[in-house]
């Protein structure tokens, strides 16, 4: 995409951007298998603080490949201790440890680092963005290969029913985690590239609960059903964000919560459900 | 070191009749009617700083303040899951998806609700003084105000477990948490009790709201902590007891105290290790099935 416009406008695409990574690797792992993660937060902001300890010493690539992959081995592990945990077990465990991380940092850098908050190295916004580009296709990228795939078929038979997922011969132990933690690896490379462009970071910003709510709501939005439909719902949802902070900064939290109930009670498969029905009733109109 | 003794335990007491009530009150809109309320905070942050404004505005005293906020927060939350949930339970395909669903909507509450207290509170930090002389229990001093909201937290937990065992309309309860479709057999009108609970969901935390308020500084934006304390306890309870989110309130307000005792900023984080030891260990929790 060319560059030529205002800054504003780069800005507001990264963060648009940043939104449809998260969106699309959440839905990934918890689009198929229905295991609805609250870990997103963990992920994104292990990558923030990646790049903020890291960022000074090694090249801004390398930064970016050790977030995914700290991230990675970080939902690898979370995976192994999930295994047992179903519905909204798995929900409120995936919420409590990332809140538990973040509270631990928070109580960590209070009293043994002295100062709450660190200084990340500036990267221009330019390259931010294209560096957001970048993993954005690759996020694309594997999405549409993993749900292609064979893994991506037995994502699916999870989803549908575990039991007999496993009883047809699908190891889904190794399938569930191994996906759960490539979907954090774009997570965790997201937050370390974003980290340099918010130049100041604590653990409230990095793990903050709403980038484990947001994903969730965005995919939802745009429906899971499909490939494009968390894209849409990210890019749409995130555009809304945006315009509605700076226009109504006083009621944009009141006009997006009834826009949710409002979508979960007349959308219930998102946007791409509502562009299926349009189509099926296409000849009529 | 009796006196530290009675700090801690009457301290633990009293930060737990408050978790007492806000987990049962989520324990009748998760356990009964499976709606994982994330806005239940938001009820509690009403019924705070609605005391605040009928107290400093119209000088009504903050008990009265609870005969005021439980009745109205109760019809506010009866017709919530009258309309709202009610419609996404009849709508969603399996009572799995209802959870996620009324999960999302509940988000949806948050961001409203949340959003009203900022325009008409705005975003600062509020409090207000009432009964704040010191009272001495054998030496270890409390102020007046706590000892009154612990008090009224048991009594109100009392009141309820009498009401949920005793009565009626109580039985009913406890069978749609059992079964749902077994109570409608048997002349449970479901719905109808579906909307009580969650009415009395938001009546517990307008209690604990109000009760909060009494001992605390507030702000629009202090709902989620509660929400999350009152998750943990029900968990801790087991999901689907009603006790068991009474006494898991207790227990963990005890172990707040304690732990607060040797480093406040960790109590939070103890809470979230049992929660997640919990989990993995024995998620059915100490009193589920």
């Amino acid at each position: 995409m060319p560059l030529y416009a205002q800054p504003y406008l780069v800005i507001l695409l990264t963060s648009i951007i940043m939104y449809t990574i998260i969106t699309v690797s959440w839905a990934i792992f918890s689009g198929p298998t229905r295991y609805i993660s609250l870990a997103s937060a963990a992920f994104f902001g292990v990558g923030v603080y990646v790049s903020a300890i890291l960022g000074q010493v090694l090249p801004l690539p390398v930064v970016i490949a050790i977030g995914g992959l700290v991230s990675f081995i970080l939902a690898l592990f979370i995976g192994l201790l999930t295994l047992r945990l179903r519905g909204m077990y798995f929900i409120i465990f995936t919420f409590g440890i990332s809140e538990l991380i973040r509270h631990s940092l928070l109580w960590w850098e209070s009293n043994f680092t002295g100062t709450v908050g660190r200084w990340v190295i500036v990267v221009d916004h330019t390259t931010v963005y294209y560096v957001m580009l970048v993993i954005f296709v690759m996020v694309l990228l594997t999405a549409y290969l993993i749900r292609r795939s064979k893994y991506g078929l037995a994502l699916r038979s999870i989803g549908e029913y575990e039991e007999a997922a496993t009883h047809i011969g699908i190891n889904a132990t190794v399938i569930k985690t191994t996906v759960f933690a490539i979907s954090a690896f774009f997570m965790g490379s997201a937050g370390a590239i974003m980290a340099t462009r918010w130049t100041y970071i604590d653990p409230r910003i990095a793990f903050d609960p709403l980038f484990s709510f947001m994903p969730v709501l965005m995919a939802i939005f745009g429906g899971t059903g499909q490939l494009y439909g968390p894209i849409f719902g990210a890019a749409l949802f995130a555009y809304l964000e945006e315009i509605l902070i700076t226009k109504f900064p006083y009621y944009y939290m009141l006009i997006f919560g009834t826009i949710l109930i409002i979508v979960i009670l007349f959308l219930p498969s998102g946007l791409v459900g509502l562009i299926g029905k349009w189509r099926k009733g296409g000849p009529e109109v | 070191m009796f006196v530290t003794f009675l700090d801690v335990v009457i301290g633990g007491l009293i930060m737990g009749g408050i978790y007492a009530l806000i987990a049962v009150g989520l324990s009748l809109q998760y356990g009964v009617g499976r709606v994982l309320n994330i806005s239940h905070g938001e009820f509690i942050m009403i019924g705070a700083f609605t005391t605040l404004s009928l107290y400093t505005v119209f000088g009504i005293s903050p008990l009265v303040s609870l005969a005021i906020c439980g009745p109205v927060l109760f019809v506010i939350g009866f017709l919530i899951h009258r309309t709202l949930f009610q419609y996404l339970r009849g709508t969603s395909e399996s009572i799995g998806a209802f959870a996620d669903n009324s999960l999302l909507a509940s988000f949806g509450l948050l961001f409203i609700i949340q959003n009203v207290a900022l325009i008409i509170w705005k975003a600062d930090i509020r409090g207000y003084s009432y009964l704040d002389s010191s009272v001495s229990i054998f030496g270890a001093l409390f102020s007046a105000n706590r000892l009154v909201a612990l008090l009224f937290a048991v009594g109100i937990s009392l009141a309820f477990y009498f009401f949920l065992t005793r009565s009626r309309l109580g039985k009913a309860i406890r069978a749609a948490a059992e079964d749902p479709t077994t109570a409608q057999a048997m002349g449970v009108n479901i719905h109808r009790v579906l909307a009580i609970c969650f009415g009395l969901g938001a009546l517990m935390a307008g209690f604990a709201g109000v009760l909060i308020s009494m001992m605390y500084e507030m702000q629009p934006t202090m709902g989620l902590e509660y929400t999350i304390i009152a998750i943990i306890v029900v968990v801790l309870g087991g999901l689907g007891s009603i006790t068991g989110s009474l006494i898991g309130g207790f227990i963990l307000g005890l172990i707040g105290s304690i732990v607060t005792y040797f480093d406040a900023g960790l109590s939070l984080i103890a809470y979230y290790v049992i929660f997640i030891l919990l989990l993995l260990i024995k998620p059915t929790g100490l009193f589920g099935k």
